[in-house]
């Protein structure tokens, strides 16, 4: 059970950074006025957060993601969740094996 | 404790099961690239627990070197986990009703799949503490768990790539944004953010993409709205 004393400094300190920005929307959120276009801003928040962590992936890979991608939206529109996520992962490994 | 209670708690570890079935293999990838570089399953157990962001993580990991890289670790934590200031402003909203203890405990594990569910639940019903503590708890212990196990079987798990496990995390959050399309605006917004993001990523490389694609989908989506929808 070894933990280095470095490892807890930075482990302390980039969980001190992730709380403040999980609690700063509880401190910010009573001083705006959620109406008309910022209601449809906030509203987009999750579909855009989502999106940009995984462009890398999708655009910026290869085209065997791209494709698996593309399968896997198509997918999410008529399946579960859990059954969304074993089509994209056998259409990336049917894929990057037809990639070579 | 209330049926009513217990409910919601298994309401909302239900509706977590998919993403926390899907962290397995990130879990465990997450933890065999730690313990590569160096980290002692209990350091990979503290990290999970403490710091409880994939993207942030496997990020740190990437940068990890010895001596430990203390601030260059801290201020890419920062950058990426930023979008949760995002996520915490849009969610409050739902939260309100809360007690500050249930908030400061409850968005202390907010993730992006449980914050994606709490959000779809808050649309068609009151968002309840039972519920959110309950998923929150569960993902939480459920990350810890696998990403430890990753550092203690660390190398035998081999390339994550041969399997697809690295795309099981790229197929969730496809997953997650289908749910939360609402039409052709839902599109523009999907599509500035996605193509805003991979060009960013390719000029200015990590973490820079994530809070650039976020922006672009929320600007977007605020020119979309429709001009009867703007306060006089």
């Amino acid at each position: 059970m070894r933990i280095d004393p470095t490892v807890l400094a930075a482990v302390l300190g980039m969980a001190a950074v992730t709380y403040l920005t999980r609690i700063s929307g509880l401190f910010l959120a009573g001083r705006l006025r959620l109406q008309g276009r910022m209601k449809a801003a906030f509203d987009a928040a999750p579909p855009a957060v989502l999106t940009a962590v995984i462009a890398p992936m999708v655009l910026a890979t290869g085209w065997p993601e791209t494709l698996a991608a593309m399968v896997t939206a198509l997918a999410a529109t008529r399946l579960p969740l859990l059954a969304t996520i074993l089509v994209g992962v056998v259409a990336v490994v049917a894929l990057r094996a037809i990639a070579g | 404790m209330t049926r009513d209670l217990r409910r919601d708690a298994l309401d909302g570890i239900r509706d977590i099961l998919p993403p926390a079935i899907a962290a397995i293999p990130i879990g465990l990838l997450c933890g065999a690239l730690g313990a590569a570089k160096g980290l002692s399953p209990a350091e990979m157990a503290l990290m999970c627990g403490l710091v409880f962001a994939g993207g942030a993580q496997f990020a740190a990991i990437d940068l990890w070197s010895w001596p430990v890289p203390v601030a260059t670790l801290v201020v890419s934590t920062l950058l990426i986990n930023s979008r949760h200031i995002l996520m915490s402003l849009s969610l409050a909203r739902r939260t309100g009703h809360f007690t500050w203890a249930q908030r400061l405990l409850g968005y202390a594990v907010l993730a992006d799949e449980n914050w994606a569910m709490a959000e779809r639940r808050a649309a068609g019903r009151d968002l309840t503490p039972a519920y959110f503590l309950g998923m929150g708890a569960f993902f939480w212990l459920n990350w810890v768990v696998w990403g430890t196990l990753g550092a203690v079987v660390g190398a035998a798990i081999g390339d994550p790539a041969r399997i697809g496990a690295d795309f099981a995390f790229t197929a969730l959050f496809i997953g997650l944004v289908v749910g939360f399309w609402r039409g052709h605006r839902s599109t523009f917004t999907i599509a500035a953010s996605l193509v805003t993001a991979a060009l960013v990523y390719h000029l200015a490389g990590p973490p820079w993409h994530v809070a650039a694609g976020a922006l672009a989908g929320i600007a977007a989506a605020w020119l979309a709205a429709e001009p009867e929808e703007v306060p006089a």
